[in-house]
């Protein structure tokens, strides 16, 4: 494959503003509110991780406000691959699902061997959703083979499990080559392609996550098949993710919004949107003490 | 999928953006109102008026005065004695202070401004409040800075101001037309009679009142409203000195004619039928967004709109696979909603003008689409549209129909497409798109237009000059050069 399509990073600072310049309101921002719920991944991936905290995430992610009935449960829970069993079994009974960073997360600096056995073992931890991070150093040495590999033998130690495509963006330089690494992600077997590992100081941008969503769109036009997206970090207000759904809408289609095609991986939007929804039903904003932090 | 409100409704799968219309609660249109003439509003000497509408729906907005021969004389009296007593002898530095003052106050009022210019005329009141007003603003704010640096606009040279300036404007941007022809005139010293368009004076009487508010001297600037008629007799007062038109290269030239042998200046800024020109290297989809903003913008009613696309012939099927998606994305509707991204077409007249074209395009054997939307019951509306298997010898790829309609075209060569794009009477505008830097040197370069763009389209600033080559006008507007037209330059000895 050749991987040659150009951004104009202008044109597209352009799209965004014009997006974003959208006005929600009423009914169809609390439907978005709520959708926004349902796509969520709430994260926790700290080194300081203990099976309590797991837990207490796994809680909250089926309750996110019990005072309020009718509000949709989180998509799923994404953590470390040993405490995947821990997450697994506190989601019993929900339909939530247990995603897994894997692949030598964040940097991905590790052999493949190490990577694939690391993959298998959350898989086998029984993690539905595998999140892996490209390699950076070799696909911006031009190493684009090397890239693509890696990805298509992660996806086969994946089995069943959904495969997300890190591409770390923040690491990329150019909208071009995010759109080089998109491309690459999706023809290597991505099931979801997705932005960042909230570890580095930029994560997801407004005008990556465009340039990300035109190469799922051309992907669909060329192949007729639907790759799912993940903006990650830096999302913690509901205004934002209401702009983003407002972006998937206009680039993809009603299609992409559902959870099967659509994430958030974040961990404090959860509560902003809770807060926007009873402000919508109440007309006041609430104190961020009625908010529980887990 | 139907855009009235009361489908607008959410399922699980489909998202609808509720509507999010503009308040009108708190602006001010009067039932009536009269020619500003001296610094005040007096009833037309014909005692005539005549209707200025919504397009949107077709509601009557406010009764407008209709002036004749004997209003145009007294304006254009008043300017040319608020000219000899009062403007010309002004120390400089003073005639700016108004001209800021003026910048203000439209910047104060600029969302009533914006709603006025939305049920006025019909534009989507995300372009009347993000582009039209605050471009205005910044007209008067860039020429209000040359008014006492006017010794070193032209290097070298010495300027002295004309005297009464007649200008007309168009419709399809009410109040910045005002903008681009007050501003300069005054900061150059002269006096004003402005006649905006017949089916949307509205603005230009708000600007009237905002002038008043000014305390700007009586009959500098005056505004007087009418049909093409007042507009002959503007142009033909003997004691006018100079001339300014925006609209069709049709009525340019009546003008030009009228004042052959006159000493009147003129500059007229006048029709196009801008080639926007796709390379292949281009990036893809900030390119289709350019076409969308080049032909759909203010509903195509641009005379510099990028009406011929022409696509390099390996990416045309992309290209317009991508365009027609983008069309059906586009919102059609209400002006005064936010979300609103085509609005109304300007009048029944130039609608018919608009279906005209559409019917001789498809009966000339071009192929047609238009985007799915449904359009209201009441009002003037066109849905955007294209047309493909055209060339060069077809009438809608050759005249100006100043409506939402693309004219697309392939090329193999840039000598093809340079040959073509220039293949025109007008001159007035153009695009380039190519990722190579080189390439839009070169294409720029042959070009004959006024203004080419590069990587964008539709951009518009107080400081670069706009105008035509060819028959799309004489004279600039805007920049340094947006001075010369208002000024006589003075042979030093």
């Amino acid at each position: 494959m050749i991987y040659n399509t150009t951004i104009d990073q202008v044109g597209c600072s352009e799209r965004v503003k014009r997006i974003f310049s959208r006005s929600i309101k009423k009914e169809s921002k609390m439907w978005a509110l709520k959708k926004i719920l349902s796509m969520l991944d709430l994260t926790t991936l700290e080194g300081s991780d203990s099976p309590g905290k797991v837990k207490q995430l796994c809680y909250k992610a089926a309750h996110l406000h019990d005072k309020h009935p009718g509000l949709p449960r989180v998509a799923a829970i994404c953590v470390y691959p040993n405490m995947v069993s821990i997450a697994q079994e506190s989601l019993k009974g929900t339909n939530i699902k247990t995603a897994s960073v894997a692949t030598g997360f964040p940097s991905g600096m590790t052999n493949l061997r190490a990577k694939l056995d690391e993959v298998k073992y959350a898989v086998n931890e029984g993690a539905e959703e595998v999140d892996m991070v490209i390699s950076r150093g070799h696909f911006l040495s031009g190493e684009l083979n090397y890239v693509s590999d890696e990805i298509a033998k992660v996806k086969e130690a994946c089995g069943n499990a959904k495969l997300k495509v890190i591409l770390e963006t923040g690491e990329l330089c150019t909208l071009d080559n995010v759109r080089k690494a998109s491309d690459l992600a999706m023809d290597s077997g991505a099931d979801f392609i997705k932005t960042s590992t909230g570890k580095i100081t930029e994560s997801a941008t407004p005008i990556v996550v465009l340039t990300m969503l035109e190469a799922i769109r051309d992907n669909y036009h060329l192949t007729g098949k639907k790759i799912g997206m993940k903006p990650a970090g830096g999302i913690s207000k509901s205004k934002l993710a209401i702009q983003y759904l407002v972006m998937v809408r206009e680039t993809l289609g009603n299609d992409w919004l559902t959870p099967d095609l659509f994430r958030f991986g974040a961990s404090s939007l959860a509560n902003d949107v809770l807060m926007q929804i009873i402000k919508q039903g109440q007309g006041n904003y609430q104190s961020s003490n009625y908010f529980s932090l887990d | 999928m139907s855009k009235n409100s009361k489908a607008k409704k959410n399922s699980s799968t489909t998202w609808q953006y509720s509507n999010a219309l503009e308040s009108v609660d708190h602006i001010s249109i009067s039932p009536i109102y009269n020619l500003y003439i001296g610094g005040k509003f007096v009833k037309p000497l014909t005692k005539k008026y005549f209707n200025s509408i919504n397009p949107a729906n077709e509601k009557k907005l406010a009764e407008i005065a209709l002036a004749g021969k004997s209003d145009v004389n007294k304006a254009v009296l008043a300017a040319r004695s608020a000219y000899d007593n009062v403007w010309c002898r002004m120390d400089s530095a003073e005639r700016g202070k108004y001209i800021y003052r003026i910048a203000r106050l439209i910047q104060e009022k600029s969302r009533e401004l914006a709603i006025i210019e939305s049920l006025d005329g019909g534009k989507p009141i995300r372009e009347s409040r993000d582009i039209d007003i605050p471009l205005a603003a910044a007209h008067f704010f860039y020429y209000a800075g040359w008014a006492d640096k006017l010794d070193y606009v032209f290097p070298g040279r010495k300027t002295s101001s004309i005297g009464v300036a007649g200008q007309i404007i168009p419709w399809n941007f009410p109040l910045l037309m005002a903008a681009w022809k007050i501003a300069p005139a005054l900061a150059s010293g002269n006096t004003v009679v402005l006649k905006p368009a017949e089916s949307t004076p509205l603005t230009a009487l708000k600007l009237a009142e905002i002038i008043q508010e000014s305390d700007l001297p009586p009959g500098v600037v005056n505004i007087i409203t009418g049909d093409g008629t007042t507009g002959e007799l503007l142009v033909n007062n003997t004691k006018v000195d100079k001339i300014a038109f925006t609209g069709s290269t049709e009525v340019g030239k009546i003008i030009i004619k009228s004042l052959a042998g006159s000493k009147k200046k003129y500059s007229l800024e006048l029709g196009g039928k801008a080639a926007n020109i796709i390379c292949e290297d281009a990036s893809i989809d900030q390119a289709v967004e350019g076409i969308i903003n080049s032909i759909f913008f203010n509903q195509g009613h641009v005379c510099c709109a990028g009406s011929r696309l022409y696509v390099q012939e390996s990416i045309s099927n992309q290209i317009i696979s991508k365009l027609k998606n983008r069309m059906d994305h586009l919102i059609l509707g209400d002006p005064l909603d936010k979300n609103t991204d085509i609005g109304a077409i300007n009048s029944n007249a130039q609608l018919k003008k608009i279906k005209m074209y559409l019917d001789l395009g498809k009966n000339e054997g071009g192929i047609i689409y238009q985007s799915k939307h449904s359009i209201p019951k009441k009002g003037y509306w066109c849905a955007p549209t294209l047309f493909t298997d055209i060339s060069q010898s077809h009438r809608i790829v050759q005249e100006e129909i100043f409506g939402p309609v693309l004219a697309i075209q392939t090329f193999r060569t840039i000598d093809e497409v340079i040959a073509k794009a220039n293949n025109t009477p007008y001159g007035l505008s153009g695009g380039v798109w190519t990722d190579k830097g080189s390439k839009i040197f070169q294409i720029s370069k042959e070009i004959r237009a006024g203004v080419i763009w590069a990587n964008t389209f539709n951009i518009f600033d107080p400081t670069s000059p706009f105008g035509g080559y060819k028959e799309s006008g004489i004279g600039r507007e805007g920049g340094l050069e947006g001075i010369s037209p208002y000024v006589n330059f003075i042979n030093r000895t």
